[in-house]
């Protein structure tokens, strides 16, 4: 990994017509400009022999042109670099990159099926986000002149629409599971392609919660738009308002009190001790371990109620605003809330002695669900999941945000890559956050835990770790302080495009488990 | 596995008394505004800061329409004389005088829950409602995986256009006598979702709503008492505000 302005100058002297370099001064990132064909070779070059990590794909269409943000993520400040490459508004055809750099895959389809683009090369384009059998082809709805009325007017939807098969051998049959299956899961749909008790070829078929988010934001003020960067994914919200608040104040040049700089960070990690919790009660309800799921389950409860209590509400709704927090928790009260996440830890750790002396439970989980360190690489995976293969990012550790550089704390690692070691990755960062958590009450400063400001244009891409891995906010406002665009990359959408990996060559009565094991947010991956 | 039922029976009992008894435990609610009489320009401008209407203004009065309420707190918090909140969850209202329930649902109620495009929340907290804090069996509620045998219809999220279809075919799979309980700011009016051009503005759209429990997400007993005021054994909220607009009913 090298400096950003090093970076820049190797860039332009390897491609010394094609690309154009130039370091952004506010935020440090430096932009690589460069033509159509060239994206797939630099982003090759950045993806496979620079060692960074490809964050997503950000398409804005912006007043006579396209342009796309290719973003990639490394160590430290100046360590993001974006690609960017620009086209007439006629033109349609850009390179896919999804051969070299894998984890494009689904950022490339969702681009065709949003804003109509098309990437050659690309193995598989088409029904991803917009269903073929609600809307027909050519609805772009991210375009600019999209009119909403008009296209649900002039519905024509496929009624014969039916998803691929893979699978092509005598005897071969689907298991389709979903959108509405189980007691309460969140709507998706799985194809499960075998031939007796194999699942031989896995496809999530998502988006059936598809509220379309981005679209949304379009056009509304800051105070609108955050509703909505808060409660597109309620288990997660924290960290997304997070995200979304630190974007606001990095375009607008805005301060945050140092208390409450202190207390966000105190807030996101019980958020994350708590949902950990809930991803271990599931892995444990999935084997059939009633006992230790429930005795996790009480331990959530616990914690969200200590949420509620703290914050006033059980899933941190309407705690962050940008320029700080919407109301102050005292010191005793964050006290207590320490008191009460150590005894939290405390009984967890014991469930995990349990557990980890239930041959009938290992047995269900142990070399279950395996993603190689290589494919949680080129998938470009994040979170929990990536850290049990191997792969150890963490961005508040990568790119250190809201004060995170200060706090002393581990990031767990583990190589196998089974449902047991993505388990063992929870447990580790639960006690990690409660960790963080003491600090953060030593150090809480007095003071205010607000500041106003005002709203200014810009873009801006901020990442968080949330509890699922990370994300990015992508957000650019104009002079009228609404938001223009708002491309939310989360977790879960990376995680998923993983997640067959893990459940093909596996029986199918391991699906659930390794299901449960990654513990994906749908709402979070369909916005 | 003696030593998990040692774990278990060392746990002792965690469930709530409710509704036999009072439940006030510090976090189960995240509350819900309450009428206020103030100054007209206070009013206009609480009413102002409600970025989903919820609170509307007559005059010197702002009445709360606790359906639309998403629990922002910007009513509550950076304001002065900010309104008041209550702590409760007895929030669940049966959507018009025409709804009866069965006779046959007094005792037990079997529920499948759709998940219509909710943010995970709603649907978390019905899933909750199984842990052995609220444990919704000892009360005879079940939540199934089969619409064939299911009385309820428990819907969470603003409807998305891709699971209409899903969520008509389970109601239609679903013997009568059969209900729907609408759950969460989003079910019932759409939430900060919709309508949008891939959402509808809540069940109602659709199904004719019989039961609805607002709340950003209500929290497990809140839901609670949805179900118990469908058999019978608590009372509905009793109140003569009108439905949301554009909420359907």
């Amino acid at each position: 990994m090298m400096k950003a302005q090093e970076l820049a100058d190797q860039a332009q002297s390897l491609w010394p017509l094609d690309v154009e370099s130039c370091v952004d001064a506010s935020s440090g990132i430096v932009e690589l400009c460069c033509k159509r064909e060239q994206v797939p070779h630099l982003c090759d070059w950045l993806f496979n022999h620079q060692a960074y990590l490809f964050a997503g794909l950000i398409v804005e269409e912006n007043t006579s042109r396209w342009d796309l943000f290719y973003l990639f993520v490394g160590q430290g400040k100046g360590g993001c670099v974006r690609v960017r490459t620009s086209a007439a508004l006629e033109e349609r055809q850009f390179q896919s990159v999804s051969v070299p750099v894998h984890a494009a895959d689904w950022h490339e389809r969702e681009a065709e099926d949003l804003f109509g683009l098309v990437f050659e090369g690309h193995p598989r384009l088409g029904d991803f986000i917009l269903h073929d059998d609600t809307w027909q082809e050519g609805v772009e709805p991210m375009r600019n002149n999209f009119d909403p009325a008009a296209a649900l007017s002039n519905r024509q939807p496929r009624e014969n629409a039916c998803p691929r098969r893979i699978v092509d051998v005598p005897g071969a049959f689907v298991m389709p599971i979903g959108p509405v299956f189980s007691g309460t899961a969140e709507s998706v749909h799985f194809q499960l392609e075998t031939v007796g008790e194999e699942v031989l070829r896995a496809f999530p078929r998502l988006f059936f919660k598809y509220r379309g988010v981005e679209k949304r934001a379009e056009g509304c003020s800051v105070d609108q738009a955050l509703l909505l960067a808060e409660r597109f994914a309620g288990t997660t919200a924290f960290a997304h308002a997070f995200a979304f608040a630190m974007a606001i104040e990095q375009i607008s040049d805005r301060e945050v009190p140092e208390r409450a700089q202190v207390l966000r960070i105190f807030v996101a990690e019980l958020e994350r001790l708590r949902s950990h919790l809930s991803t271990i009660e599931g892995i444990c309800a999935s084997t059939g371990l009633a006992v230790a799921a429930n005795q996790t389950a009480i331990l959530e409860e616990e914690a969200l109620r200590l949420s509620g209590s703290l914050t006033g509400h059980r899933y941190l709704f309407g705690l962050v605003i940008p320029g700080g927090l919407s109301r102050d928790c005292d010191n005793q009260a964050c006290r207590q809330s320490v008191i009460k996440a150590r005894d939290i830890l405390q009984r967890l750790d014991g469930i995990d002695k349990l557990l980890i002396n239930t041959s009938s439970f290992l047995d269900r989980i142990e070399e279950v669900g395996v993603i190689t360190q290589e494919q949680a690489h080129s998938h470009g995976l994040v979170g929990p999941v990536a850290r049990g293969s191997g792969c150890c990012s963490d961005l508040r550790r990568l790119q250190p945000y809201g004060g995170y550089d200060t706090f002393d704390f581990e990031t767990p690692c583990e190589v196998e890559g089974d449902g047991y070691a993505r388990l063992r990755i929870l447990f580790a960062e639960a006690k990690q956050s409660v960790r963080i958590m003491e600090q953060a009450l030593e150090r809480l400063p007095a003071g205010p835990v607000f500041l106003a400001g005002e709203a200014a244009p810009g873009v801006v891409p901020v990442g968080v770790e949330t509890p699922r891995g990370a994300t990015w906010h992508w957000l650019r406002m104009d002079e009228e302080r609404k938001l223009t665009r708002y491309r939310l990359i989360t977790p879960s959408f990376t995680n998923w495009h993983g997640f067959h990996l893990a459940a093909e060559n596996f029986a199918f009565q391991d699906f659930p488990i390794i299901l449960a094991t990654f513990g994906l947010s749908v709402a979070e991956n369909d916005r | 596995m003696s030593r998990w039922v040692l774990k278990g029976l060392q746990t002792g009992i965690v469930t709530t008394r409710y509704p036999g008894g009072e439940e006030g435990a510090p976090g189960i609610s995240p509350g819900i505004p309450q009428d206020m009489v103030c100054s007209g320009s206070h009013a206009e401008a609480l009413a102002l800061r409600c970025p989903t209407a919820a609170l509307q203004r007559e005059k010197d009065q702002i009445s709360v329409l606790r359906e639309r309420c998403v629990h922002c707190y910007r009513c509550a918090r950076g304001i002065t004389k900010p309104i008041q909140w209550e702590r409760g969850f007895e929030w669940a209202r049966i959507r018009s005088d025409a709804v009866v329930f069965p006779k046959a649902f007094q005792q037990s109620l079997h529920i499948r829950v759709i998940d219509a495009g909710d943010c995970g929340a709603c649907l978390h907290e019905v899933k909750l409602m199984n842990n052995p804090f609220y444990n919704m069996h000892r009360l005879g509620f079940f939540i199934t995986p089969t619409p064939r045998k299911a009385d309820i219809l428990l819907v969470v999220g603003p409807v998305t256009d891709h699971m209409k279809r899903a969520m008509l075919k389970a109601y239609e799979a679903m013997p009568e006598p059969r209900r729907v309980m609408a759950v969460g700011a989003c079910a019932l009016s759409g939430g900060v979702f919709g309508p949008g051009f891939v959402t509808g503005s809540g069940v109602g759209d659709v199904l004719s709503v019989d039961l609805v429990i607002p709340g950003c997400p209500p929290p497990p007993l809140a839901i609670l008492h949805g179900l118990l005021t469908i058999t019978g054994r608590k009372m509905a909220l009793q109140d003569d505000k009108p439905a949301v607009p554009g909420g359907g009913t």
